[in-house]
């Protein structure tokens, strides 16, 4: 795997540099301009160093990469165990694109507002910017993320592997009531038909009630315009909603009296039960958590380690996280990083003494609604192992005895 | 301009529910509006469910009307009602044509589906037990509950590598062959805007609303 190749290039340098280092203290004797394997001074302050930049880049130590899979038809996901805090850099932001990254010009950008409306109305861009702006820190998650790690699960998994289709930072554009308003919603309105301008014009209906509650077309991610990948120039933000209905390179809003029934309601992103239905427009993310550390492919020394995590929830805000060391018999209520921001990545963190031997390391969510995250058994009796969305139970990773982390599914 | 309206911010500190639907039965088309009316969260609500800037009034001078011609262009969808299907019509002989040529290089001579291409074919299971094991293909005769939804799928996004390039019979015909290949209609049917909405799906009674809830207990 590449994460594996990239962490041990990471690793053998930022190893390099430690050695030498340890051996400058050791040696004080050792010349200032020592220059270890890697062609790197021991001692930086020996020299002036680089020169100034217009943009910056990552350490030469530090290379997270994302993982894409597919081409045209795809999807690359963060790389969760190598990011600290909540908010993510723009360039590892998760995607997944059914027809391949359109590229479109700013300046021919327009938005088609139609339907059950008073006033039809075409937005630029630039009138996108005029609105007043609204700045919010939101996940933003994959129905299908955690698919591969539910039906075949594999000790190698990193948290990446496991539930990379997710990302969180603050989305800045425009209330989506805001825009509504401009055109002037008719009486009879229920759904809104949101449809982008990719190749695959990938369409979904949401019902109005969203617009009137969070909904925003967002045209910034962390400060900056959106990337191409994730919906430039502008997309539909529904916070806490399954990512596909984020509409990106959003092109038309359609104000309708009833659902579309597009493929992507119907053939995709439906739950089929146990019971022999399947569930239609289920929208909202469940309270969901994973331990980003320690994880695949981390290896323990026995010792003080912190347990550190994302939990996160589309009904609102996380209030616990608990965590297991143990397979579940002891759970220790591990702290949340203010703020907790509502349908926003929440970082959780617990103290940890690896004495080593085996350990089991879980960790479960719970949010304002009351709702904890199930166990893996629960899920699976509720949703069947054929189901193919919202994979929100309990992960476990093991710890063997010598220390190495794997995925336990 | 002086007589730009200068937008009203109004600190809400308690009940949102006025912005929560607009009243639209006092909305006329071309009454100009007094200044916008904003909405702003208090500077001690962050971390609280976050409305801000939402404004409850149009602005009147941002964007323009949309032209027919522009709403036309782009206003492509076809919904369970059949609303949006335009004028013409397939026919399963037609449809298999057009299939070859079209289609059958990435989903297989008979809609079997190829490497990633997913599988179109295929009226079994008929007891939708498709939570029981991910390995059961999902086709349009076993798991589809519109067939309106064919059209407006394919096309807007088929083929794959031209989207929105068949002609209205063509699409009408791939839609008759798909369906008659699935069992669903006889190969005699003609398919167009009337007799399309009308087709009823096998699975269309299997999809029910989302009833999670959040709270308690795992659904």
């Amino acid at each position: 795997m590449s994460d594996q190749h990239i962490s041990r290039r990471a690793v053998l340098a930022g190893a390099a540099v430690t050695a030498g280092a340890a051996l400058l203290k050791k040696l004080p004797s050792a010349s200032a301009q020592e220059v270890v394997s890697s062609g790197i001074p021991v001692d930086s302050s020996s020299t002036p160093g680089a020169a100034t930049s217009a943009q910056s880049v990552r350490s030469a130590f530090e290379q997270p990469a994302r993982t894409p899979v597919g081409v045209l038809t795809g999807a690359s996901s963060t790389p969760l165990q190598h990011l600290t805090g909540t908010v993510m850099p723009n360039d590892l932001l998760f995607e997944r694109h059914h027809s391949g990254i359109p590229t479109i010009d700013p300046a021919h950008y327009k938005l088609l507002v139609h339907g059950l409306v008073h006033r039809p109305m075409v937005f630029t861009l630039a009138d996108l910017k005029r609105f007043p702006s609204t700045s919010r820190v939101y996940f933003i998650e994959c129905s299908g993320n955690g698919r591969g790690a539910y039906r075949d699960p594999k000790p190698e998994m990193t948290p990446q592997l496991v539930d990379g289709l997710t990302s969180n930072g603050e989305w800045t554009g425009v209330s989506l009531a805001t825009v509504l308003r401009e055109a002037g919603v008719r009486s009879g309105a229920e759904w809104l038909l949101a449809e982008g301008s990719d190749a695959a014009k990938l369409s979904r209906s949401i019902p109005i009630e969203k617009a009137w509650d969070d909904a925003m077309i967002v045209y910034a991610f962390n400060g900056e315009p959106l990337r191409p990948s994730n919906g430039y120039p502008a997309r539909l933000f529904l916070p806490g909603w399954e990512a596909n209905t984020s509409i990106k390179w959003l092109r038309r809003i359609e104000v309708t009296d009833q659902p579309n029934m597009s493929k992507d309601e119907t053939s995709k992103y439906t739950d089929p039960l146990p019971n022999g239905t399947a569930r239609q427009f289920s929208f909202v993310m469940d309270a969901k958590s994973i331990i980003t550390a320690p994880a695949h492919p981390t290896r323990l020394a026995p010792g003080w380690h912190e347990v550190s995590g994302l939990a996160w929830s589309g009904r609102g805000r996380i209030v616990r996280v608990d965590v297991t060391t143990d397979g579940g018999r002891t759970w220790s209520q591990a702290e949340l990083q203010s703020p907790v921001l509502p349908k926003a990545h929440t970082r959780f963190r617990l103290m940890w003494q690896w004495a080593g031997g085996a350990a089991t390391l879980m960790s479960r969510a719970t949010d304002e609604s009351g709702y904890t995250q199930p166990a893996r058994d629960v899920f699976e009796a509720a949703r069947g192992r054929g189901t193919d969305y919202h994979f929100n139970h309990i992960r476990s990773w093991r710890v063997e005895r010598d220390g190495q982390v794997v995925f336990g599914g | 301009m002086s007589r730009v309206p200068r937008p009203i911010a109004i600190a809400v500190l308690g009940v949102l529910a006025a912005c929560e639907r607009p009243d639209v039965s006092r909305e006329r088309a071309d009454t100009a509006l007094p200044a916008p009316t904003l909405v702003t969260a208090p500077a001690s609500a962050i971390g609280d469910t976050p409305r801000a800037s939402v404004s409850l009034t149009p602005f009147r001078t941002i964007g323009r009307r949309a032209t027919a011609a522009e709403i036309r262009a782009w206003d492509i969808d076809v919904n369970a009602s059949g609303v949006g299907l335009p004028a013409g019509s397939g026919s399963y002989a037609r449809g298999a044509a057009v299939f070859a040529q079209q289609c059958a290089s990435c989903h297989g001579a008979r809609g079997e589906g190829l490497a990633t291409n997913p599988r179109l074919i295929g009226a079994e299971p008929r007891d939708f037990s498709f939570a029981l094991d991910p390995k059961i293909p999902k086709t349009i005769g076993n798991y589809w509950p519109y067939a309106t939804t064919l059209y407006d799928y394919i096309n807007r996004a088929m083929p794959f590598t031209a989207p929105s390039s068949l002609p209205a019979n063509d699409v009408y015909s791939v839609v008759a062959y798909l369906l008659a290949e699935n069992g669903v209609i006889d190969r005699s049917r003609t398919i167009d805007a009337v007799s399309l909405p009308r087709v009823r799906m096998p699975a269309r009674d299997r999809f029910v609303p989302d009833d999670r809830t959040g709270a308690r207990g795992f659904r």
